[in-house]
Protein backbone atom coordinates (compact mmCIF):
# COMPACT_ATOMS: atom_id res chain seq x y z
CA UNK A 1 0.00 0.00 0.00
CA UNK A 2 0.94 3.59 -0.91
CA UNK A 3 0.49 6.38 0.80
CA UNK A 4 1.55 9.83 -0.63
CA UNK A 5 0.64 13.68 1.26
CA UNK A 6 1.64 16.41 3.23
CA UNK A 7 3.25 16.48 6.18
CA UNK A 8 2.08 18.11 9.22
CA UNK A 9 4.88 18.43 12.04
CA UNK A 10 4.51 17.86 15.72
CA UNK A 11 6.90 17.82 18.53
CA UNK A 12 7.91 15.72 21.26
CA UNK A 13 5.40 14.20 23.49
CA UNK A 14 2.20 15.02 21.73
CA UNK A 15 -0.39 13.06 24.23
CA UNK A 16 -3.73 11.75 23.43
CA UNK A 17 -5.29 14.78 24.84
CA UNK A 18 -4.05 17.32 22.51
CA UNK A 19 -4.91 14.66 19.95
CA UNK A 20 -8.79 14.77 20.94
CA UNK A 21 -9.80 16.85 24.04
CA UNK A 22 -11.87 14.90 26.77
CA UNK A 23 -15.08 17.04 26.00
CA UNK A 24 -15.38 15.17 22.55
CA UNK A 25 -15.40 11.93 24.18
CA UNK A 26 -18.83 11.49 24.18
CA UNK A 27 -18.88 10.65 20.37
CA UNK A 28 -17.44 7.37 19.23
CA UNK A 29 -17.62 7.86 15.41
CA UNK A 30 -14.17 8.69 13.66
CA UNK A 31 -16.01 11.38 11.25
CA UNK A 32 -17.05 13.68 14.27
CA UNK A 33 -13.93 13.17 16.38
CA UNK A 34 -11.80 14.42 12.85
CA UNK A 35 -13.42 17.71 13.11
CA UNK A 36 -12.20 18.14 16.71
CA UNK A 37 -8.62 16.70 16.24
CA UNK A 38 -5.48 19.01 17.74
CA UNK A 39 -7.95 21.59 18.45
CA UNK A 40 -6.64 22.53 21.66
CA UNK A 41 -3.15 22.93 20.47
CA UNK A 42 -3.60 23.69 16.92
CA UNK A 43 -7.05 25.17 16.34
CA UNK A 44 -6.81 25.51 12.64
CA UNK A 45 -5.60 22.08 12.24
CA UNK A 46 -8.49 20.33 10.77
CA UNK A 47 -8.84 23.18 8.10
CA UNK A 48 -5.65 23.45 6.75
CA UNK A 49 -5.29 19.09 6.88
CA UNK A 50 -6.00 16.99 3.46
CA UNK A 51 -6.91 13.41 3.32
CA UNK A 52 -4.50 11.14 3.09
CA UNK A 53 -1.69 13.89 4.56
CA UNK A 54 0.97 12.97 6.94
CA UNK A 55 2.15 13.24 11.11
CA UNK A 56 5.42 13.63 11.43
CA UNK A 57 6.22 13.93 15.35
CA UNK A 58 8.96 13.68 18.00
CA UNK A 59 8.96 10.56 20.76
CA UNK A 60 6.50 9.61 22.79
CA UNK A 61 3.48 10.27 20.26
CA UNK A 62 0.27 9.31 21.94
CA UNK A 63 1.18 9.45 25.25
CA UNK A 64 -1.43 9.58 27.90
CA UNK A 65 -4.88 7.83 28.00
CA UNK A 66 -5.90 5.06 26.72
CA UNK A 67 -8.68 6.32 24.44
CA UNK A 68 -9.02 4.99 20.61
CA UNK A 69 -10.62 8.15 20.20
CA UNK A 70 -7.57 9.55 19.46
CA UNK A 71 -6.21 7.62 16.27
CA UNK A 72 -9.22 7.55 15.21
CA UNK A 73 -9.53 11.48 15.57
CA UNK A 74 -6.93 11.08 13.11
CA UNK A 75 -8.58 8.89 10.87
CA UNK A 76 -11.71 10.79 10.60
CA UNK A 77 -9.74 13.93 10.03
CA UNK A 78 -7.67 12.36 7.04
CA UNK A 79 -4.65 11.61 8.30
CA UNK A 80 -3.19 8.37 6.22
CA UNK A 81 -0.88 7.81 8.20
CA UNK A 82 1.94 8.75 11.27
CA UNK A 83 5.71 9.09 11.20
CA UNK A 84 7.39 9.79 14.44
CA UNK A 85 10.51 8.57 16.65
CA UNK A 86 8.81 6.59 18.58
CA UNK A 87 4.92 5.68 19.95
CA UNK A 88 3.09 5.49 23.32
CA UNK A 89 2.43 1.78 24.20
CA UNK A 90 -1.30 2.26 24.08
CA UNK A 91 -1.42 4.72 21.27
CA UNK A 92 0.70 1.66 19.68
CA UNK A 93 -1.80 -1.10 19.87
CA UNK A 94 -5.16 1.34 19.21
CA UNK A 95 -3.29 2.62 16.00
CA UNK A 96 -2.62 -0.99 14.98
CA UNK A 97 -6.03 -2.59 16.29
CA UNK A 98 -7.71 -0.02 14.18
CA UNK A 99 -5.45 -0.60 11.35
CA UNK A 100 -3.92 3.22 11.53
CA UNK A 101 -0.41 3.09 9.85
CA UNK A 102 2.38 4.64 11.30
CA UNK A 103 6.21 4.15 11.04
CA UNK A 104 9.00 4.71 13.67
CA UNK A 105 12.12 6.87 12.51
CA UNK A 106 15.05 8.52 13.82
CA UNK A 107 15.74 11.32 11.95
CA UNK A 108 12.32 13.15 11.38
CA UNK A 109 14.47 16.72 11.97
CA UNK A 110 15.04 16.40 8.45
CA UNK A 111 11.39 16.26 7.72
CA UNK A 112 9.63 19.89 7.61
CA UNK A 113 6.66 21.11 7.46
CA UNK A 114 4.50 20.85 4.08
CA UNK A 115 7.11 18.29 2.56
CA UNK A 116 5.37 15.53 0.22
CA UNK A 117 6.28 12.10 1.45
CA UNK A 118 5.65 8.87 -0.31
CA UNK A 119 5.11 6.12 1.83
CA UNK A 120 5.49 1.80 0.95
CA UNK A 121 3.77 -0.04 3.82
CA UNK A 122 4.89 -2.98 2.90
CA UNK A 123 8.77 -2.02 2.20
CA UNK A 124 8.88 0.26 5.37
CA UNK A 125 10.27 3.00 2.72
CA UNK A 126 9.48 6.56 3.47
CA UNK A 127 10.64 9.09 0.15
CA UNK A 128 10.62 12.60 1.09
CA UNK A 129 9.90 14.06 -2.63
CA UNK A 130 10.36 18.03 -1.39
CA UNK A 131 14.18 17.19 -0.79
CA UNK A 132 14.59 13.95 -2.90
CA UNK A 133 15.60 11.89 0.71
CA UNK A 134 14.82 8.19 0.99
CA UNK A 135 14.34 6.50 4.68
CA UNK A 136 14.22 2.72 5.18
CA UNK A 137 11.85 1.89 8.53
CA UNK A 138 11.84 -1.18 10.34
CA UNK A 139 8.77 -3.66 9.20
CA UNK A 140 6.19 -4.78 11.93
CA UNK A 141 6.89 -8.04 13.26
CA UNK A 142 4.76 -10.50 11.28
CA UNK A 143 1.83 -11.27 14.05
CA UNK A 144 1.17 -7.27 14.28
CA UNK A 145 1.04 -7.03 10.28
CA UNK A 146 -1.43 -9.45 9.92
CA UNK A 147 -3.58 -7.67 11.96
CA UNK A 148 -2.77 -4.37 10.23
CA UNK A 149 -3.49 -6.68 6.97
CA UNK A 150 -6.91 -8.17 7.73
CA UNK A 151 -7.99 -4.30 8.40
CA UNK A 152 -7.61 -3.97 12.05
CA UNK A 153 -8.30 -6.44 15.12
CA UNK A 154 -11.38 -7.14 15.00
CA UNK A 155 -11.27 -8.52 11.04
CA UNK A 156 -8.17 -10.17 12.33
CA UNK A 157 -9.91 -12.65 15.21
CA UNK A 158 -13.21 -13.08 12.97
CA UNK A 159 -11.22 -14.38 10.06
CA UNK A 160 -9.09 -16.98 13.31
CA UNK A 161 -12.85 -17.96 13.92
CA UNK A 162 -12.23 -17.92 17.58
CA UNK A 163 -14.67 -18.03 20.10
CA UNK A 164 -17.60 -17.92 17.76
CA UNK A 165 -20.24 -18.21 20.04
CA UNK B 1 3.30 -16.29 32.51
CA UNK B 2 0.40 -18.87 33.74
CA UNK B 3 -2.03 -16.74 31.96
CA UNK B 4 -0.25 -18.11 28.50
CA UNK B 5 0.54 -21.50 26.88
CA UNK B 6 4.43 -20.20 26.60
CA UNK B 7 6.61 -21.26 28.80
CA UNK B 8 9.65 -19.54 28.54
CA UNK B 9 8.93 -15.51 27.75
CA UNK B 10 11.59 -12.91 26.60
CA UNK B 11 11.18 -9.14 26.58
CA UNK B 12 9.76 -7.88 23.29
CA UNK B 13 8.19 -11.19 22.51
CA UNK B 14 4.73 -11.02 21.78
CA UNK B 15 2.21 -13.11 22.87
CA UNK B 16 -1.53 -14.00 23.50
CA UNK B 17 -2.50 -14.27 26.94
CA UNK B 18 -6.01 -15.26 28.74
CA UNK B 19 -7.38 -12.38 30.93
CA UNK B 20 -8.62 -12.50 34.48
CA UNK B 21 -10.49 -9.33 33.81
CA UNK B 22 -11.32 -6.59 31.10
CA UNK B 23 -12.42 -3.43 32.52
CA UNK B 24 -14.57 -0.82 30.42
CA UNK B 25 -16.38 2.91 31.45
CA UNK B 26 -18.70 4.69 30.08
CA UNK B 27 -15.83 6.56 27.51
CA UNK B 28 -14.46 3.73 26.22
CA UNK B 29 -16.94 0.58 26.52
CA UNK B 30 -19.40 2.18 24.11
CA UNK B 31 -17.17 1.93 21.48
CA UNK B 32 -15.80 -1.32 22.77
CA UNK B 33 -19.85 -2.71 22.79
CA UNK B 34 -20.31 -1.19 19.15
CA UNK B 35 -17.40 -3.08 18.05
CA UNK B 36 -18.30 -6.54 19.57
CA UNK B 37 -21.99 -6.07 18.33
CA UNK B 38 -20.24 -5.26 14.88
CA UNK B 39 -18.33 -8.79 14.73
CA UNK B 40 -21.49 -10.76 14.76
CA UNK B 41 -21.10 -12.10 18.24
CA UNK B 42 -23.53 -12.49 20.66
CA UNK B 43 -22.12 -13.66 23.83
CA UNK B 44 -18.90 -12.47 26.14
CA UNK B 45 -16.65 -14.82 27.06
CA UNK B 46 -17.54 -14.78 30.82
CA UNK B 47 -19.88 -12.82 32.47
CA UNK B 48 -17.82 -12.95 35.69
CA UNK B 49 -14.82 -11.66 33.72
CA UNK B 50 -16.00 -8.33 32.63
CA UNK B 51 -16.42 -4.83 34.62
CA UNK B 52 -18.35 -1.67 33.31
CA UNK B 53 -17.77 0.80 35.37
CA UNK B 54 -19.81 4.31 34.14
CA UNK B 55 -17.44 6.60 36.20
CA UNK B 56 -15.62 9.55 33.40
CA UNK B 57 -18.92 11.95 32.55
CA UNK B 58 -21.41 10.44 35.67
CA UNK B 59 -24.28 10.75 37.06
CA UNK B 60 -24.51 11.85 32.97
CA UNK B 61 -23.41 15.04 32.63
CA UNK B 62 -24.94 15.79 29.34
CA UNK B 63 -27.67 13.85 26.45
CA UNK B 64 -24.55 12.39 24.81
CA UNK B 65 -22.60 11.09 27.85
CA UNK B 66 -26.42 9.57 29.08
CA UNK B 67 -26.55 7.73 26.15
CA UNK B 68 -23.24 6.25 26.61
CA UNK B 69 -24.58 5.20 29.83
CA UNK B 70 -27.51 3.28 28.54
CA UNK B 71 -25.20 1.53 25.82
CA UNK B 72 -23.38 -0.33 29.43
CA UNK B 73 -26.37 -0.70 31.30
CA UNK B 74 -28.49 -2.17 28.50
CA UNK B 75 -25.45 -4.13 27.13
CA UNK B 76 -25.01 -5.31 31.05
CA UNK B 77 -28.32 -6.41 31.65
CA UNK B 78 -28.09 -8.45 28.07
CA UNK B 79 -25.09 -10.20 28.82
CA UNK B 80 -25.51 -10.49 32.96
CA UNK B 81 -22.45 -8.52 33.68
CA UNK B 82 -21.76 -9.22 37.16
CA UNK B 83 -19.59 -6.36 37.88
CA UNK B 84 -21.72 -3.57 36.43
CA UNK B 85 -21.82 -0.38 38.44
CA UNK B 86 -24.57 1.79 38.73
CA UNK B 87 -24.39 5.44 40.01
CA UNK B 88 -25.22 5.47 43.77
CA UNK B 89 -23.54 1.94 43.94
CA UNK B 90 -20.23 3.00 41.99
CA UNK B 91 -16.75 4.76 42.06
CA UNK B 92 -13.57 5.65 40.26
CA UNK B 93 -12.85 2.05 38.43
CA UNK B 94 -9.59 2.22 39.74
CA UNK B 95 -9.97 2.88 43.55
CA UNK B 96 -13.71 0.58 43.68
CA UNK B 97 -12.31 -2.65 41.55
CA UNK B 98 -9.57 -3.19 44.56
CA UNK B 99 -11.77 -1.97 47.28
CA UNK B 100 -14.74 -4.30 45.63
CA UNK B 101 -11.90 -7.46 46.03
CA UNK B 102 -12.71 -7.64 41.62
CA UNK B 103 -8.46 -7.62 41.26
CA UNK B 104 -6.62 -9.97 43.50
CA UNK B 105 -2.45 -10.30 43.57
CA UNK B 106 -1.29 -12.22 40.54
CA UNK B 107 -4.65 -11.79 38.33
CA UNK B 108 -3.86 -10.69 34.64
CA UNK B 109 -5.63 -7.47 33.61
CA UNK B 110 -6.66 -5.48 31.29
CA UNK B 111 -8.69 -2.17 31.49
CA UNK B 112 -9.68 0.20 28.25
CA UNK B 113 -8.38 3.19 30.34
CA UNK B 114 -4.94 3.86 30.98
CA UNK B 115 -4.58 3.73 34.67
CA UNK B 116 -5.46 0.39 34.44
CA UNK B 117 -1.83 0.01 35.61
CA UNK B 118 -3.00 1.14 39.22
CA UNK B 119 -3.80 -2.60 40.09
CA UNK B 120 -0.17 -3.48 40.05
CA UNK B 121 -0.36 -2.17 43.54
CA UNK B 122 -1.62 -5.66 44.25
CA UNK B 123 0.90 -7.45 42.70
CA UNK B 124 -1.07 -8.37 39.52
CA UNK B 125 -0.05 -7.21 35.69
CA UNK B 126 -2.57 -4.50 35.01
CA UNK B 127 -1.98 -2.70 31.88
CA UNK B 128 -4.25 -0.18 30.15
CA UNK B 129 -5.52 -0.88 26.32
CA UNK B 130 -7.78 0.31 24.15
CA UNK B 131 -11.71 -0.36 23.38
CA UNK B 132 -11.29 -2.47 20.19
CA UNK B 133 -8.80 -4.83 22.81
CA UNK B 134 -12.29 -4.91 25.02
CA UNK B 135 -14.40 -5.43 22.48
CA UNK B 136 -12.13 -8.89 21.43
CA UNK B 137 -11.46 -9.79 24.80
CA UNK B 138 -15.62 -9.62 25.30
CA UNK B 139 -15.49 -12.55 22.48
CA UNK B 140 -12.83 -14.78 23.78
CA UNK B 141 -11.00 -13.25 26.66
CA UNK B 142 -7.56 -13.03 24.95
CA UNK B 143 -5.52 -10.13 24.46
CA UNK B 144 -2.09 -9.35 22.66
CA UNK B 145 1.03 -8.47 24.23
CA UNK B 146 4.57 -7.49 23.66
CA UNK B 147 6.28 -8.77 26.63
CA UNK B 148 8.06 -5.46 28.84
CA UNK B 149 11.19 -4.81 29.45
CA UNK B 150 11.74 -4.38 33.18
CA UNK B 151 13.13 -1.30 35.42
CA UNK B 152 13.35 -1.36 38.96
CA UNK B 153 12.80 1.37 41.49
CA UNK B 154 14.64 1.26 44.84
CA UNK B 155 13.57 3.79 47.43
CA UNK B 156 15.94 4.12 50.23
CA UNK B 157 15.60 6.02 53.69
CA UNK B 158 12.60 7.24 55.66
CA UNK B 159 9.92 9.29 53.82
CA UNK B 160 9.37 12.55 55.45
CA UNK B 161 6.08 14.08 57.01
CA UNK B 162 3.09 15.06 54.45
CA UNK B 163 4.41 13.24 51.96
CA UNK B 164 2.97 9.91 50.11
CA UNK B 165 3.40 7.68 47.32
CA UNK B 166 2.41 10.66 44.77
CA UNK B 167 5.56 12.66 46.16
CA UNK B 168 7.72 9.50 45.24
CA UNK B 169 5.85 8.94 41.53
CA UNK B 170 6.12 12.56 40.82
CA UNK B 171 9.81 12.25 42.07
CA UNK B 172 10.42 9.44 39.46
CA UNK B 173 9.04 10.24 36.63
CA UNK B 174 10.70 14.41 37.06
CA UNK B 175 13.85 11.91 37.04
CA UNK B 176 12.75 10.00 34.11
CA UNK B 177 10.57 11.48 31.84
CA UNK B 178 7.24 11.36 30.33
CA UNK B 179 9.00 8.32 28.25
CA UNK B 180 11.50 7.12 30.90
CA UNK B 181 9.37 3.37 31.12
CA UNK B 182 8.36 3.83 27.26
CA UNK B 183 6.76 0.24 26.79
CA UNK B 184 8.46 -1.05 30.15
CA UNK B 185 7.02 -2.94 33.09
CA UNK B 186 8.19 -0.63 36.50
CA UNK B 187 8.48 -2.54 39.70
CA UNK B 188 8.74 -0.24 42.78
CA UNK B 189 10.39 -1.62 46.05
CA UNK B 190 12.84 -1.23 49.20
CA UNK B 191 12.17 -0.11 52.82
CA UNK B 192 10.17 2.92 51.83
CA UNK B 193 7.95 0.85 49.72
CA UNK B 194 7.79 -1.65 52.45
CA UNK B 195 6.48 0.80 54.98
CA UNK B 196 3.77 2.47 52.35
CA UNK B 197 0.19 1.57 52.91
CA UNK B 198 -2.21 0.68 50.38
CA UNK B 199 -3.22 3.95 49.62
CA UNK B 200 -0.05 5.29 48.87
CA UNK B 201 0.79 2.23 46.96
CA UNK B 202 -2.06 2.84 44.70
CA UNK B 203 -1.19 6.41 44.03
CA UNK B 204 2.41 5.20 42.45
CA UNK B 205 1.31 2.33 40.61
CA UNK B 206 -1.49 4.52 39.02
CA UNK B 207 0.84 6.95 37.42
CA UNK B 208 3.10 4.43 36.25
CA UNK B 209 1.91 5.21 32.73
CA UNK B 210 2.77 8.90 33.23
CA UNK B 211 6.25 7.69 32.48
CA UNK B 212 5.25 5.40 29.75
CA UNK B 213 5.34 2.18 31.44
CA UNK B 214 2.78 -0.64 30.72
CA UNK B 215 2.16 -1.22 34.56
CA UNK B 216 3.68 -0.68 37.88
CA UNK B 217 3.81 -3.81 39.99
CA UNK B 218 4.46 -3.79 43.70
CA UNK B 219 5.51 -7.82 45.19
CA UNK B 220 3.09 -8.49 47.50
CA UNK B 221 3.82 -9.01 51.09
CA UNK B 222 1.62 -8.50 54.46
CA UNK B 223 0.44 -5.51 53.32
CA UNK B 224 -0.68 -6.18 50.49
CA UNK B 225 -2.06 -9.59 52.08
CA UNK B 226 -4.15 -7.64 54.93
CA UNK B 227 -5.93 -5.23 52.48
CA UNK B 228 -7.17 -8.51 49.91
CA UNK B 229 -8.04 -10.41 52.96
CA UNK B 230 -10.65 -12.44 53.02
CA UNK B 231 -10.68 -13.12 49.90
CA UNK B 232 -13.67 -14.22 47.53
CA UNK B 233 -11.63 -15.94 45.44
CA UNK B 234 -8.34 -17.76 45.21
CA UNK B 235 -5.41 -15.79 43.91
CA UNK B 236 -1.79 -16.48 43.45
CA UNK B 237 1.49 -14.40 44.84
CA UNK B 238 4.03 -13.54 42.17
CA UNK B 239 7.48 -12.25 43.26
CA UNK B 240 10.63 -11.65 40.41
CA UNK B 241 12.78 -13.61 39.72
CA UNK B 242 15.89 -14.33 42.10
CA UNK B 243 18.23 -13.59 38.94
CA UNK B 244 15.50 -11.53 37.42
CA UNK B 245 17.06 -9.37 34.73
CA UNK B 246 16.35 -5.69 34.91
CA UNK B 247 17.08 -2.94 31.88
CA UNK B 248 18.10 -0.17 34.28
CA UNK B 249 17.93 -0.03 38.54
CA UNK B 250 17.51 3.08 39.81
CA UNK B 251 18.27 3.99 43.38
CA UNK B 252 17.41 7.05 45.90
CA UNK B 253 17.52 8.11 49.16
CA UNK B 254 14.39 10.00 49.55
CA UNK B 255 15.29 11.04 53.58
CA UNK B 256 15.27 14.90 52.39
CA UNK B 257 12.41 14.56 49.86
CA UNK B 258 10.29 17.47 49.86
CA UNK B 259 6.59 17.06 48.92
CA UNK B 260 6.72 16.85 44.65
CA UNK B 261 4.61 19.00 42.39
CA UNK B 262 4.36 18.50 38.82
CA UNK B 263 3.70 21.94 36.96
CA UNK B 264 2.17 22.07 33.54
CA UNK B 265 1.98 21.19 31.17
CA UNK B 266 3.68 17.60 31.54
CA UNK B 267 3.86 15.04 34.64
CA UNK B 268 7.76 15.44 34.58
CA UNK B 269 8.28 18.69 34.80
CA UNK B 270 8.27 18.50 38.52
CA UNK B 271 9.74 21.01 41.45
CA UNK B 272 9.79 20.83 44.82
CA UNK B 273 6.59 22.44 46.93
CA UNK B 274 9.10 25.31 48.23
CA UNK B 275 10.15 26.71 44.86
CA UNK B 276 6.50 27.63 44.29
CA UNK B 277 5.45 29.59 46.62
CA UNK B 278 4.19 32.30 44.60
CA UNK B 279 1.57 30.55 42.35
CA UNK B 280 -2.15 31.25 42.83
CA UNK B 281 -4.69 29.25 42.61
CA UNK B 282 -8.33 29.65 41.87
CA UNK B 283 -9.45 26.19 42.42
CA UNK B 284 -8.28 23.11 44.32
CA UNK B 285 -9.49 19.49 43.57
CA UNK B 286 -8.76 16.62 45.69
CA UNK B 287 -9.89 13.25 44.39
CA UNK B 288 -8.91 11.19 41.25
CA UNK B 289 -8.27 7.20 40.59
CA UNK B 290 -4.52 8.69 42.14
CA UNK B 291 -5.82 10.16 45.66
CA UNK B 292 -9.34 9.75 45.97
CA UNK B 293 -8.85 7.47 48.55
CA UNK B 294 -9.93 7.38 52.89
CA UNK B 295 -6.35 8.10 53.43
CA UNK B 296 -6.20 11.03 51.35
CA UNK B 297 -9.04 12.59 52.95
CA UNK B 298 -8.25 12.10 56.06
CA UNK B 299 -4.82 13.97 55.10
CA UNK B 300 -6.64 16.58 53.65
CA UNK B 301 -9.25 16.98 56.92
CA UNK B 302 -6.42 17.17 59.02
CA UNK B 303 -5.01 20.10 57.69
CA UNK B 304 -8.67 21.78 56.96
CA UNK B 305 -10.20 20.90 60.35
CA UNK B 306 -11.44 24.53 61.80
CA UNK B 307 -9.96 26.36 58.83
CA UNK B 308 -11.24 28.34 56.05
CA UNK B 309 -10.31 28.48 52.58
CA UNK B 310 -8.86 31.63 51.22
CA UNK B 311 -11.60 33.86 49.61
CA UNK B 312 -11.67 33.33 45.62
CA UNK B 313 -10.34 29.82 45.78
CA UNK B 314 -12.48 26.76 44.63
CA UNK B 315 -12.06 23.64 46.83
CA UNK B 316 -13.63 20.33 45.21
CA UNK B 317 -13.11 17.03 47.12
CA UNK B 318 -14.27 14.08 45.35
CA UNK B 319 -13.98 10.55 47.52
CA UNK B 320 -13.00 7.82 45.10
CA UNK B 321 -16.12 5.26 46.04
CA UNK B 322 -19.22 5.68 47.89
CA UNK B 323 -17.86 3.20 50.89
CA UNK B 324 -15.00 5.86 50.73
CA UNK B 325 -18.26 8.89 50.16
CA UNK B 326 -20.17 7.04 53.19
CA UNK B 327 -16.77 6.99 55.78
CA UNK B 328 -15.54 10.59 55.12
CA UNK B 329 -19.33 11.37 56.39
CA UNK B 330 -19.10 9.07 59.25
CA UNK B 331 -15.51 10.15 60.19
CA UNK B 332 -16.90 13.79 60.44
CA UNK B 333 -14.35 14.51 56.88
CA UNK B 334 -17.13 15.43 55.17
CA UNK B 335 -18.27 18.33 57.40
CA UNK B 336 -14.10 19.33 57.69
CA UNK B 337 -14.34 19.87 54.12
CA UNK B 338 -17.87 21.55 53.73
CA UNK B 339 -17.10 24.11 56.78
CA UNK B 340 -14.17 24.97 55.13
CA UNK B 341 -16.20 26.18 52.27
CA UNK B 342 -15.37 23.08 49.92
CA UNK B 343 -17.51 21.49 47.51
CA UNK B 344 -18.19 17.44 48.70
CA UNK B 345 -19.16 15.51 44.95
CA UNK B 346 -20.40 11.83 44.71
CA UNK B 347 -17.56 9.73 42.95
CA UNK B 348 -16.70 10.90 39.18
CA UNK B 349 -13.52 11.28 37.30
CA UNK B 350 -14.92 14.85 36.46
CA UNK B 351 -13.03 17.22 36.40
CA UNK B 352 -9.57 15.44 36.39
CA UNK B 353 -10.30 15.25 32.28
CA UNK B 354 -11.86 18.30 32.11
CA UNK B 355 -15.38 16.50 32.59
CA UNK B 356 -17.59 18.23 34.62
CA UNK B 357 -17.60 18.86 38.48
CA UNK B 358 -14.93 21.95 38.04
CA UNK B 359 -13.71 22.97 34.91
CA UNK B 360 -11.41 25.33 34.56
CA UNK B 361 -11.64 28.55 32.02
CA UNK B 362 -9.17 30.59 30.26
CA UNK B 363 -6.32 31.83 32.81
CA UNK B 364 -7.95 29.51 35.85
CA UNK B 365 -4.74 27.84 37.76
CA UNK B 366 -5.65 24.53 39.59
CA UNK B 367 -3.64 22.74 41.91
CA UNK B 368 -4.90 19.13 41.94
CA UNK B 369 -4.16 15.75 43.09
CA UNK B 370 -4.82 13.99 39.60
CA UNK B 371 -2.31 12.39 37.57
CA UNK B 372 -2.33 15.15 34.54
CA UNK B 373 -1.68 17.95 33.84
CA UNK B 374 -1.23 18.16 29.94
CA UNK B 375 -2.57 21.21 27.91
CA UNK B 376 -6.50 21.66 28.31
CA UNK B 377 -6.64 18.39 30.70
CA UNK B 378 -9.17 20.45 33.21
CA UNK B 379 -10.90 22.70 30.43
CA UNK B 380 -9.45 25.75 28.62
CA UNK B 381 -6.67 25.09 26.42
CA UNK B 382 -5.50 28.04 28.01
CA UNK B 383 -5.73 27.16 32.10
CA UNK B 384 -2.90 25.75 34.12
CA UNK B 385 -2.55 22.79 36.43
CA UNK B 386 -0.42 21.52 38.97
CA UNK B 387 -0.31 17.92 40.55
CA UNK B 388 0.54 17.48 43.92
CA UNK B 389 -0.36 14.79 47.11
CA UNK B 390 -3.47 15.99 48.89
CA UNK B 391 -2.06 17.18 52.22
CA UNK B 392 -0.07 20.39 49.65
CA UNK B 393 -3.21 20.47 48.03
CA UNK B 394 -5.30 20.99 51.53
CA UNK B 395 -2.73 23.47 52.57
CA UNK B 396 -3.16 25.30 49.63
CA UNK B 397 -6.45 25.69 49.56
CA UNK B 398 -6.32 27.10 52.54
CA UNK B 399 -3.46 29.79 51.76
CA UNK B 400 -4.71 29.88 47.84
CA UNK B 401 -0.86 29.90 46.71
CA UNK B 402 1.05 26.16 46.73
CA UNK B 403 1.71 25.45 50.24
CA UNK B 404 3.61 23.73 52.31
CA UNK B 405 1.39 21.79 54.65
CA UNK B 406 4.00 22.14 57.18
CA UNK B 407 3.26 26.08 57.01
CA UNK B 408 -0.39 25.59 58.30
CA UNK B 409 -0.38 22.79 60.49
Amino acid sequence: MIIKGKVHKFGDDINTDDIIAAKHLVHTEAEELGKHCFESIRHDFVHKVNRGDIIVAGKNFGCGSSREHAPLALKGCGIAAVIAKNFAAIFFRNAINIGLPFLGLEEIEEIGEGDSLEIDLSSGIIKNLSKNQIYQTEAFPRFLQEIVEDGGLMSYIKKKGKGKG
Amino acid sequence: MAHTAKKDLKPGEFIEADVDLALGNDITAPLAIREFKKSGFKKVFNKNKIALVPDHFTPAKDLKSANNCKILAEFSKEQEIKNYFEIGRMGIEHVLLPEQKIVLPGDLVIGADSHTCTYGALGSYATGVGSTDLARAFIDGKCWFKVPHSLKFIYKGKIGKWLGGKDLILFTIGCIGVDGALYKAMEFSGPVIDRLDMDSRFAMSNMAIEAGARTGIIAPDEVTLRYVRPAPRKFKVYHSDKNAVYEKVYEWDITKLEPQVACPHLPSNVRAVGELREVKLDQVVIGSCTNGRISDLRVAAKILKGKKIKSGVRLIVIPGTQKIYLQAVREGLAEIFINAGGVFSTPTCGPCLGGHVGVLTEGEVALATTNRNFIGRMGSPKSFVYLSNPAVAAASAITGRVTHPGCIV
